[in-house]
């Protein structure tokens, strides 16, 4: 974890996300207005105006305030929509890279279901459930969860093929163990790289489906649904769509310079780690795989 | 005989490990020498700052010589023009040295166009001809083939093609036959000696096992913990070794090796 | 169980691979990496395999443990058939013998302390006792120190990672112990220390030992009984002294006159 500290990329990606988790929760206790309070005695507000931080909307809804609250929207439907993708992605792995048969099967349902956008699941189950949190955080956790599925499977494969479970299976463990004591635990830091990816894609992906109207419906303040209402005002008052678009731009941005710098930290120091190792001539390995 | 390679006081530093410490080594023309050493021993790290490819940030101090030319502190393009043209370097592993995608043919014929200025035709013509002078079966057909189709011992002899290609004077192996099979390796060590005899090229050779340095070098150089320890004649080192380091590599070629009353069959 | 008979039995072994695809139709051609091969190993005996790579030697080392499933033939243990199934179908066998594996570097599980890792096979073949008290005796065997129990592969160079490898391959108590390459990987340095451990291991407790290996030195040394074998078959089989001073087979003189010796001066 210092590692990530290192880097000025690493340094910038904690800032920012610390920032929004601590405006989430802050939100949960304090907003300086209700972010659904109509007062349509301040349209259009200008930013320090009457206590109005970043101004009001058309509506007279506090603009800080609905960014504030907004932010609770996005982590949860982030870590919500992320943490389905690690056990979906997770699941589907371990189906198509165990199994020697059928696991090839399960590997090629998965390449299709990637070929899949996100948005089209969203808009399918928005069409049958309607638009809510959970169509956003169940799309993203599908949609997201199969490429994470796509990454984890080749780790898998790739531990599966290691001398250490080739000896796992002659100490007699059983497939259930080698996957819990052996497969996982290696897969582990390829795979909590990968969430990190999906952290940052959910933002985004929640404020697009938002945008569309396929997300958190109204009342419930929504970065994405900020965007579409302030955007058709942009020629007239320019200012106010800004700040949900700063907002989800600073999210993403920390989070995938927070992915940067975990990546950087893990990856080259096992490399480095290996090769470190004095003492081993190469192993001569043998010429045709079974 | 004139000195072709002088390495003086070399010292390499990666990060803050002194990798090679004040190597001294010398090379004629046309002469053979191991350099003989266990793995971490630094005697790969000294071939490659010969080369001038050692990794980013290493620190190296002292001289290199290559017929009288200073190598050391020279830009990549100077370099250029002596990597392959008068220094070339066979590699370990025959799977990695070669570009998988790209025929071997055509491999062999990088160097000789660079080096020789051949036309693309011509280059082919000469990498068939010395795909036969590396003993390469059926070279018509192979030197189309990609490195994934040939055995590591095929591979090797293309590694032997493309380094021989320039014409260098100086061939560096670093440890060319230890990933192979030892009917392999013996095919591998007797080629190199064939190639390096005709050609007068000078040759270095690194490698960890003393059965093969005793068999290829005139003179041996042994490292061992970034430092020579002792260099001399094959003989005089191996049966008379003075310092440490050579007694214990000794000691433990004897311990694993074949065991020397047995007397070898002739097939 | 007399004195004769054999403990581990190796018949008729046959192993086929399928290739890639070479082309789009047609079949697949097919690698025949052992073609009928038959061993036998006795109580407290020790046997090295030689071979070069595509000799099939891998091969057979997998199907004597019971890791993959020969396509014709049988292996036999104390005359009991060993057939590939579920994990809990050959604890018997996997109680009995043990591997050591090339590469100390892929054969210990980075994420897992050195005592997780000697203590599985106890684990899984449902060994009884005190499975804390074995590990401290397998590590001591190895002559490693007991504090190796808490530290992670990584600490360790390849000689000492091989004598972990070894102490999990002791802690089930087996009979027999396979050796696949188990110091192809190791500075020559190392190499004869751990080829002493294993010599004294076998001795003291009584071991079959079935060391496969490319290096006839090192099989010379350790072995009794020598197999050579190419192209999926066993072209000579005896005690080592003969195959060494008197091989047969064309291949085996080949393979010894291949051999580097190093000069031996009289004044030595």
């Amino acid at each position: 974890m210092t590692g990530v500290w290192r880097s000025l990329g690493g340094r910038i990606g904690v800032v920012l996300v610390g920032l929004l988790l601590l405006t989430a929760l802050v939100s949960l206790f304090w907003a300086p207005f209700d972010p659904t309070f109509i007062d349509p005695r301040v349209p259009w507000a200008a930013p320090l105006t009457g206590g109005h931080l970043l101004g009001t909307d058309g509506s007279g809804r506090d603009l800080f305030s609905q960014i504030l609250v907004g932010s609770r929207i996005t982590a949860f439907v982030a870590a919500t929509a992320t943490a389905m993708a690690g056990v979906v992605g997770v699941g589907l792995a371990v189906l198509a890279a165990v199994p020697r048969r059928a696991g090839g099967l399960v590997g090629q349902f998965i390449d299709v279901l990637v070929a899949f956008p996100t948005i089209l699941t969203a808009m399918i189950l928005a069409a049958v459930y309607g638009g809510s949190v959970w169509t956003a955080v169940v799309a993203i956790g599908i949609g997201a969860g199969v490429n994470v599925a796509r990454v984890t499977r080749a780790e898998m494969s790739s531990v599966l093929g290691t001398d250490y479970v080739l000896a796992g299976r002659a100490a007699g463990a059983s497939t259930a163990r080698i996957v819990r004591r052996h497969v996982l635990p290696n897969v582990a830091p390829v795979l909590f790289v990968q969430l990190s990816l999906v952290l940052a894609l959910a933002v985004l992906a929640e404020a697009a489906l938002s945008y569309l109207g396929y997300g958190t419906p109204p009342p419930t303040p929504s970065w994405g649904r900020m965007l579409q209402e302030l955007q058709q005002f942009v020629t007239v008052h320019p200012l106010a769509v800004i700040w949900p678009g700063l907002a989800i731009t600073a999210t993403v941005l920390g989070l995938s310079l927070l992915g940067d710098a975990l990546r950087e930290a893990t990856d080259p120091r096992l490399r480095i780690a290996r090769t470190t190792h004095a003492g081993a001539h190469p192993v001569p390995r043998p010429e045709v795989l079974p | 005989m004139t000195a072709l390679l002088e390495i003086d006081e070399l010292t390499v530093r990666l990060g803050d490990r002194l990798v090679v410490d004040r190597v001294s080594l010398g090379l004629d023309a046309g002469d053979r020498l191991g350099l003989i050493g266990a793995s971490g021993s630094g005697k790969s790290i000294t071939s490659l700052a010969v080369l001038g490819l050692l990794p980013e940030g290493a620190e190296v101090t002292g001289s290199i010589r290559l017929g009288g030319t200073e190598l050391l502190g020279r830009s990549d393009r100077e370099l250029s023009a002596v990597r392959g043209r008068r220094v070339a370097m066979v590699f370990q592993e025959p799977r990695t040295a070669l570009d998988p995608l790209m025929r071997v043919g055509k491999q062999i014929a990088g160097p000789l166009r660079r080096h020789r200025g051949l036309s693309r035709a011509d280059a082919a013509a000469a990498a068939v001809a010395l795909a036969v002078d590396v003993g390469l079966p059926d070279p018509e057909r192979l030197v189309r083939a990609y490195p994934h189709q040939l055995s590591g011992g095929q591979r090797q002899r293309v590694g032997l093609a493309i380094a021989l290609a320039g014409e260098p004077e100086l061939l560096i192996a670093d440890e060319p036959t230890t990933a192979l099979d030892v009917t392999v390796q013996a095919e591998i060590l007797a080629l190199l000696d064939d190639l390096v005899t005709r050609r007068g090229t000078a040759l270095l050779f690194i490698t960890h096992d003393l059965a093969v340095v005793a068999q290829v070098a005139r003179r041996i150089a042994v490292m061992a913990a970034g430092r020579i320890r002792e260099q001399g004649l094959t003989e005089q080192v191996l049966r008379y070794p003075a310092d440490p380091a050579t007694q214990a590599l000794l000691a433990a070629a004897r311990a694993t090796g074949f065991p020397a009353l047995t007397r070898k069959r002739t097939p | 169980m007399t004195a004769e008979e054999p403990l581990l039995a190796a018949s008729g072994l046959h192993r086929r691979y399928r290739l890639p695809r070479a082309r789009l139709f047609g079949r697949a051609g097919e690698r025949h990496a052992l073609r009928g091969v038959d061993l036998e190993l006795r109580a407290g005996e020790s046997l090295g395999i030689v071979g070069e790579s595509g000799s099939g030697k891998s091969t057979l080392v997998r199907l004597l443990l019971a890791l993959d499933r020969p396509d014709a033939g049988t292996v036999s243990y104390r005359g009991r058939p060993v057939v590939v199934g579920p994990p809990r179908s050959l604890r018997w066998f996997r109680r009995e013998v043990q591997v050591v594996l090339q590469d100390p570097f892929a054969s210990l599980d980075p994420r897992l302390r050195v005592g997780a890792i000697v203590a599985e096979p106890l684990e899984c073949l449902r060994v009884p006792g005190d499975h804390r008290a074995r590990v401290d005796e397998v590590l001591a065997a190895v002559e490693l120190e007991s504090d190796t129990r808490d530290r992670y592969p990584h600490e360790f160079s390849g000689g000492q990672r091989q004598r972990i490898a070894i102490a999990r391959a002791l802690a089930p108590a087996p009979r027999v112990l396979v050796g696949d390459e188990p110091l192809s990987a190791l500075d020559v340095a190392v190499r004869v220390q751990v080829m002493d451990l294993l010599e004294s291991l076998a001795t003291d407790l009584g071991l079959a030992l079935v060391l496969v290996s490319h290096d006839i030195g090192v099989v010379a040394r350790l072995c009794q009984s020598t197999a050579v074998v190419h192209h999926g078959e066993i072209v000579e089989h005896g005690p080592t002294t003969q195959v060494l001073d008197d091989p047969s087979h064309p291949y085996t003189r080949r393979l010894l006159a291949a051999v580097p010796e190093l000069p031996v001066w009289t004044d030595q």
